[in-house]
């Protein structure tokens, strides 16, 4: 992988790591502006903030110093220290405060710091927050969200226990719904959609995404929980991914259309409920798949995906289905260890050729 | 404290109440006609009724899973909760929670949380919200001793003390974690002191004494209303039977149980009432036979209750 630059994600860093024309989804004719993932999302939370009293933050660091990777810069200054929230350091009590809260009907929105650090507070996510409502019967409702940045990437990401991807583990969990987008615009639509949302919503946000670009609307906008999106409509081959990986689809999809190959990405960007039609659909209409996902392959995403390909079409299916995925590792800190542990562009190249022999 | 006639046998009634409950719940379960684990509040009545009759109906109780006698404190339903019990329809959470699950938001019970010390931060989390909006309520947390040496506790103890936020931390002390008692889980030997190091207020009261347990009730509760923050109101009790209905107890000896017996808070609380002319041993055996009716037919309705239809499964997961 060559593309993506060693220092793109510098805290503050407006470098884009690829070129942001891989994704368009906001015409240069509709009113907008192109900023980064990291952007896009601060102002998710600034808008519903100012759209809806009862929605607050609550967090490590996210006052003034903006939390780990400065997603709420400027917010404290704007909303104050009663609605942007810093916290001990006690991730368990972060979200079950937050629950707590979302009870009363109020509309919390709690960061914690990694993904990794989640199995701190474990117990309420899926112990309380995701089963208050049906072991009540339906007497309440849990809307919040919890943000979380994951995700590694070769060469940059900060060893074991800061670097993993860990959608898996919430997506496992009835009552939760977990989102992770891909680009700017989605990012902040589906952001919006989730603090709207009458479910708990764990909310991913790639950390090697934070400085992409991209174009998003001026205008209000949410984007729907539990659907699929089509990043690139194609007819030889179907990719299926979600987080980073549908940047390395869109540019390996890229460099094979020079041979000739017409791929389509289909991005999961709602990780749970999954949208099982899409995949499905997309397989049949193509009928070669490549899977392409950052958590390790054993009991993974693409076990998952690549069994709505089996169940939906497997009788269209023209080659083996073939899945690229993280390595069944924690994550090395060295550089020569650490190549390799994620799918990169030329993996997702090799893969496409390979359904294609 | 002057407490008013009719407050006192509101407590006398819901404390009955509870035990007629706990009598007949445990008389389910030892039968099979209820399935699960059911853990009875025997002998901590006053402790529940003194802390709920502090409340206003607008305040929140978080619970565990020893948490009939909460609920009925704070006013739950007995037919709904008995129902609940047994898995049937017309139970609180429509048979989808059961005995260690009772939740009825109608009453300010957000719910009876069986993980040891996770309805902490929900109580840390609701009192926030009341602070932030500007509202008087308050939010009660119950656990045991075993529960205050969960991360959930200490975490949520000082959430709440760093922001003044309205809790009263009820610390029922039963004296048993399940099997493990007190003094092989626990270094220091008054629970109460724990709240020094969280900057708030330890109260120590006797947990067989409803009055005493309501009067410390009434003035953390006050203190939480000022603005003034959380109350750590540790409740000295045991419970009288085991740690579940039909449980062995091989860990503590009948002896002890029998001691213990001796305060029980029932007896003692009836004869205060007649010794101080607060009321007429006829006005209370009145009460005794209403809460009887009362439980009875509560058996009657969750036995005759629908169970769910089974086609409802997937209901209520999301909303």
């Amino acid at each position: 992988m060559t593309s993506i630059e060693r220092d793109a994600v510098t805290l503050g860093s407006t470098k884009p790591a690829m070129s942001p024309n891989l994704i368009v989804q906001v015409p240069p004719d509709v009113p907008g502006k192109e900023m980064s993932y990291q952007e896009a999302i601060r102002e998710a939370l600034r808008e519903e903030m100012l759209r809806d009293e009862r929605v607050f933050l609550m967090g490590e660091d996210i006052a003034k110093h903006g939390g780990a990777f400065g997603v709420t810069r400027t917010l404290f200054d704007q909303f104050g220290p009663v609605r942007v929230r810093n916290t001990p350091i006690s991730e368990n009590t972060i979200v079950g405060a937050g629950t707590g809260a979302a009870l009363v009907g109020m509309r919390p929105v709690m960061e914690i710091m990694f993904v990794d650090f989640s199995g701190l507070a474990m117990d309420q996510i899926y112990q309380e927050a995701a089963k208050l409502r049906f072991m009540t019967g339906g007497q309440c409702k849990v809307p919040w969200v919890l943000r979380m940045p994951q995700g590694g990437g070769s060469g940059k990401s900060t060893a074991a226990q800061h670097s993993q991807s860990l959608e898996v583990l919430f997506a496992h969990i009835p009552g939760l719904k977990v989102v992770l987008p891909s680009t700017p615009y989605d990012a902040k639509g589906l952001l919006k959609a989730a603090i709207r949302d009458d479910n708990p919503v764990i909310f991913l946000e790639h950390k090697f995404l934070y400085p992409f670009r991209g174009r998003v609307p001026d205008q209000d906008y949410v984007l729907p929980l539990g659907k699929c999106d089509i990043k690139r409509q194609g007819k030889d081959v179907t990719i299926v991914a979600s987080g980073l990986m549908v940047w390395h689809a869109m540019q390996a999809a890229n460099i094979v259309a020079q041979e000739g190959i017409s791929v389509e990405v289909v991005d999961v960007r709602t990780v749970s409920p999954l949208d099982e039609d899409a995949i499905g659909s997309s397989a049949r209409k193509t009928g070669r798949v490549v899977l392409v996902a950052e958590p390790c392959r054993s009991y993974g995403p693409t076990g998952e995906w690549g069994m709505v390909v089996i169940e939906q079409a497997f009788d269209y299916l023209q080659a083996p289905i073939v899945r690229l995925t993280g390595r069944f590792t924690p994550i090395p800190f060295a550089d020569s260890l650490e190549k390799g542990a994620w799918p990169e562009t030329s993996d997702v190249v090799r893969a496409i050729q390979q359904v294609m022999k | 404290m002057q407490v008013e006639r009719e407050a006192l046998l509101d407590m006398y009634r819901r404390m009955v109440l509870i035990r007629e409950f706990e009598l007949a719940a445990m008389d389910l379960f030892k039968r099979g006609q209820a399935k699960g684990a059911m853990h009875p509040y025997i002998g901590q009545e006053a402790s529940g009724v003194g802390v709920c009759m502090a409340l206003r109906k607008d305040d929140v109780i978080a619970g565990t899973h020893r948490s009939h006698g909460h609920n009925i404190a704070k006013g739950a339903d007995t037919k709904k909760m008995m129902a609940e019990l047994l898995g049937k329809e017309t139970g609180y959470c429509k048979g989808r929670g059961g005995s260690m699950h009772i939740a009825a938001f109608e009453t300010g019970s957000l719910g009876a949380l069986a993980v040891v010390g996770s309805g902490i931060p929900l109580a840390v989390g609701a009192a926030l919200a009341f602070k932030m909006r500007g509202e008087d309520r308050v939010a009660v947390p119950f656990t045991g001793d075993g529960g205050s040496n969960t991360g959930n506790w200490h975490e949520g103890v000082n959430m709440a003390s760093i922001w003044d936020l309205p809790v009263i931390f009820v610390l029922e002390n039963n004296h048993y974690a399940v099997s493990t008692r007190l003094d092989n889980a626990v270094k220091v030997k008054d629970l109460s002191i724990r709240a020094q190091g969280y900057g708030i207020p330890g109260i120590r009261v006797d947990g067989f004494d409803v009055l005493a347990v309501y009067e410390a009730a009434t003035e953390a509760v006050a203190r939480a209303r000022r603005g003034e923050g959380p109350t750590l109101l540790v409740t000295e009790s045991y419970r009288l039977e085991g740690h579940y209905a039909g449980e062995p107890e091989v860990y503590r000896t009948r002896a002890e149980v029998e001691e213990y017996r001796k305060l029980d808070p029932i007896p003692r609380f009836r004869t205060y009432l007649i010794d101080n002319d607060k009321a007429k041993p006829d006005e209370l055996s009145m009460i005794d036979v209403d809460a009887k009716k009362e439980i009875s037919d509560a058996v009657q309705f969750a036995k005759t209750s629908p169970t769910p239809d089974p086609t409802t499964a997937m209901e209520y997961i999301y909303a």
